[in-house]
């Protein structure tokens, strides 16, 4: 039996005060000896848990031998944002759940291999991407996310003029305003996206489509569209209170901190309410994010207010358990039925009531139920709304015939083709929020889509 | 990417006037649209209700108030400095239509939006009466384009140092009590001002619009701080809004709410003009020199 090399990271006493990165990443010697893990079995399994077909058994076996630059070409082949992918994506229940070493023991740390990986070519020097002669097609990207991304890389590669369009001021989608410093460093994403740009690809940050340009228009400019907007508006629960001062949607209280940099204030410019007592509804990756951020911001005390129990939280585990480390309070089967406020319209806290797990429902959770008589008060001078995303209806203004759900989403085929023809979309916008992995997938698929319509 | 400034002068003290190159936002902005500006990297995303738009010479007119750190630093510009980012058209545009006769009621820096109303439902072939209002006749802006845009343009100051002595609600409500039908009003200025138009229309049937301009980031419906109850209903100001029926709007949530970073602003505007006066100064980066 080999041991998992454990991931180096700061004392969870410190990085609570601080937006550094938690996780250290290996050293040389580890991520040699976790690649020596590897068994290298005849039927490799590992490979059809990852979204965009990453060639994980050679580039492991090339870390054996400590041949770096070889790994990261493989991974590179596939993947354009390695170091993003290494720290962010849920390898537990992707490559990593289907590791035959998996079934007795610890799986290879597959995702902290990749990101080593792409650690120790950022630290060298990023190689130039090879592209294709140019093909004189134009082609847009709307959103500069994982999806928009993943496509406009695979795109430029092909040898097409791409132009991708962010509303926000920074290439990078949820990449930038929503996962925070210290899970995902701004200057990582920074770098995996100047790689982008180093394909060609023409970045146009604050652009609005269905504001400055629609779709419809943009039809005219460009042989092809993709659309990889993902799932920005933020959902409330529609109970009494919720306009109060101190309630955030997790969008606003995670743009202000990540994006704008609010918790170095007043270095930037941007303010933010640090609260004593923050409670945040909700409990994905999201919630986690918005919780240890109001941690380091110098909270005393944050708690995560969840319905269902500790094994629905939808959050990663390792999220969960970072977040517990550094003194996260979770109450868990309880959920706010009214945010209560004082005379100047400050939050005061919330009402909460005790539930309970029932029958399973539609998606094999078991619903919770209130508990009668359980009405209790959470004292609060924060409270951040963090229940969920929708996918933001502004494309569609300008886009005769494009299709969208009745949540909101865009419909494509199971090419990502839209029902409008040269326009492809993928990514949240077509799922509702999900991972940044299955968007970046999304977003390969329409450019493989996108390369066929023009041939 | 930057955008240059090509204009820049102060209307009246403390109020200015700028021109940016931004020829795609000029091109698709409507009246009733907003931007949002970032001055710098380290800077806060504002946003500013278009003044005026020229597309054939490719800039948007914007008119600013000093206030906070950011439209105080805005003021020290020139022509000489870029904007790091100009994000627009934002919002719905207003619903210009022909009606018969518009009110048209701007209150200080709230009659630099009103303009691009005044020549759009003018376009549309109504009958344009405006009223403009200031604390008094130093602060009172864009006076002689607005008469070249209104058929009857009146004037009012708190102070009576110009026009009527008192405030825009005094002819609002003269003009209701009058004998011509007014179809449509719309008001823009100061929080406190709209919610007196507002209160002043109640008992008269005629439909009332304010242009509302609460603390936003983004300005596309991404953030939900600029959220105000609208007849009951939750609304995004920079999405569903800027303009929403008067009588419908919650004034003391959305002016509480206003408030909320006050404390804040001032701490940055302390920070930011000690920075200025210190005598080696923040090293440029403030542009102020």
């Amino acid at each position: 039996m080999s041991v998992r090399q454990p991931m180096p990271a700061q004392p969870a006493d410190v990085r609570a005060h601080n937006f550094k990165e938690v996780a250290l990443g290996y050293t040389q010697e580890q991520a040699v000896a976790e690649a020596e893990r590897c068994i290298e079995c005849k039927n490799p399994q590992c490979v059809k848990g990852c979204p965009v077909n990453i060639d994980i058994p050679a580039f492991i076996k090339s870390m054996k031998t400590s041949d770096f630059d070889s790994a990261i070409d493989k991974i590179k082949e596939t993947n354009s944002l390695p170091a993003v992918c290494g720290r962010v994506c849920p390898q537990e229940t992707q490559c990593e759940m289907y590791c035959i070493l998996g079934k007795k023991e610890e799986p290879v740390a597959i995702g902290r291999l990749e990101r080593f990986c792409a650690d120790y070519e950022l630290e060298k020097g990023v190689k130039a991407p090879q592209r294709a002669p140019p093909t004189g097609k134009h082609v847009a990207v709307v959103g500069s996310g994982p999806a928009g991304l993943a496509a406009a890389s695979d795109l430029a590669k092909e040898g097409h003029e791409v132009t991708m369009f962010e509303a926000l001021h920074s290439a990078g989608g949820v990449l930038i305003y929503g996962i925070p410093e210290f899970r995902l460093p701004k200057d990582i994403v920074q770098e995996e996206v100047d790689y982008i740009g180093q394909l060609g690809v023409d970045m146009k940050p604050g652009y609005v489509i269905g504001k400055i340009k629609t779709i419809d228009e943009l039809k005219n400019e460009f042989d092809a569209i993709f659309l990889g907007t993902g799932a920005g508006l933020p959902n409330f629960m529609g109970i009494d209170g919720e306009n109060l001062n101190g309630v955030y949607s997790a969008n606003e209280f995670l743009t202000r901190v990540n994006l704008m940099k609010a918790y170095q204030f007043p270095e930037y410019d941007t303010p933010i309410k640090k609260g004593k007592h923050v409670i945040v509804v909700g409990g994905g990756n999201v919630a986690m994010d918005a919780a240890r951020c109001a941690l380091r911001l110098g909270a005393d005390e944050v708690s995560i207010v969840y319905r269902r129990s500790d094994e629905e939280l939808p959050a990663r585990r390792e999220e969960i358990e970072h977040a517990k480390e550094e003194g996260i309070v979770f109450r868990l089967l309880t959920n706010p039925v009214k945010i209560l406020g004082d005379e100047k319209l400050m939050v005061t806290g919330a009402e909460c009531v005790k539930m309970e797990l029932g029958e399973p429902d539609d998606s094999g959770r078991r619903r919770p139920q209130v508990i009668e008589g359980s009405e209790h008060v959470v004292y609060a001078d924060i409270v951040i709304m963090a229940i969920g995303t929708s996918p933001n209806p502004l494309i569609f203004e300008g886009a005769e015939g494009l299709e969208a759900s009745k949540w909101g989403t865009i419909i494509v085929d199971e090419a990502g083709m839209t029902s409008i023809d040269g326009v492809c979309a993928g990514g949240d916008v077509v799922t509702g929020a999900a991972t940044v992995i299955s968007a970046m997938g999304a977003g390969k698929l329409a450019a493989s889509t996108i390369n066929e319509y023009l041939e | 990417m930057t955008y240059d400034i090509l204009e820049k002068y102060e209307m009246v003290p403390t109020v200015h006037l700028m021109k940016i190159r931004a020829p795609d936002v000029a091109k698709a902005a409507k009246a009733g649209q907003f931007i949002i500006l970032r001055i710098n990297e380290t800077g806060e995303r504002i946003p500013l209700t278009i003044a005026d738009f020229n597309v054939d010479e490719g800039y948007v007119t914007i008119i600013f108030q000093e206030m906070g750190k950011t439209t105080k630093q805005l003021a020290k510009l020139t022509t000489d400095d870029k904007l790091q980012d100009f994000v627009g058209p934002l919002g719905q545009p207003s619903k210009i239509e022909k009606l018969g006769t518009v009110v048209l009621v701007g209150g200080g820096v709230g009659v630099a939006p009103i303009y691009p109303q005044a020549k759009a439902y003018r376009e549309a072939g109504n009958k344009v009466i405006s009223i403009i209002g200031a604390r008094s006749e130093d602060l009172l802006i864009l006076e002689d384009e607005m008469r070249n845009e209104s058929d009857e343009l009146y004037i009012t100051t708190d102070d009576g140092s110009k026009g009527h002595h008192g405030f825009v609600t005094d002819i609002v409500l003269d003009l209701l009590e009058g004998d011509e039908a007014v179809d449509r009003i719309v008001a823009i200025g100061p929080p406190i001002m709209m919610r007196a138009v507002a209160g002043v229309v109640e008992p008269f049937d005629v439909e009332t619009l304010v242009s509302l301009n609460p603390v936003m980031v983004d300005g596309t419906g991404m953030c939900g701080g600029c959220r105000v109850l609208i007849d009951g209903e939750t609304k995004f100001a920079c999405v569903d809004g800027p303009e929403f029926d008067a009588r419908k709007v919650d004034f003391n949530l959305m002016m509480s709410r206003l408030g909320l970073y006050r404390p804040e602003e001032a701490e940055a505007v302390e920070v930011y003009e000690k920075e200025c006066e210190s005598e080696t100064g923040c090293g440029g980066g403030c542009t102020c020199q």
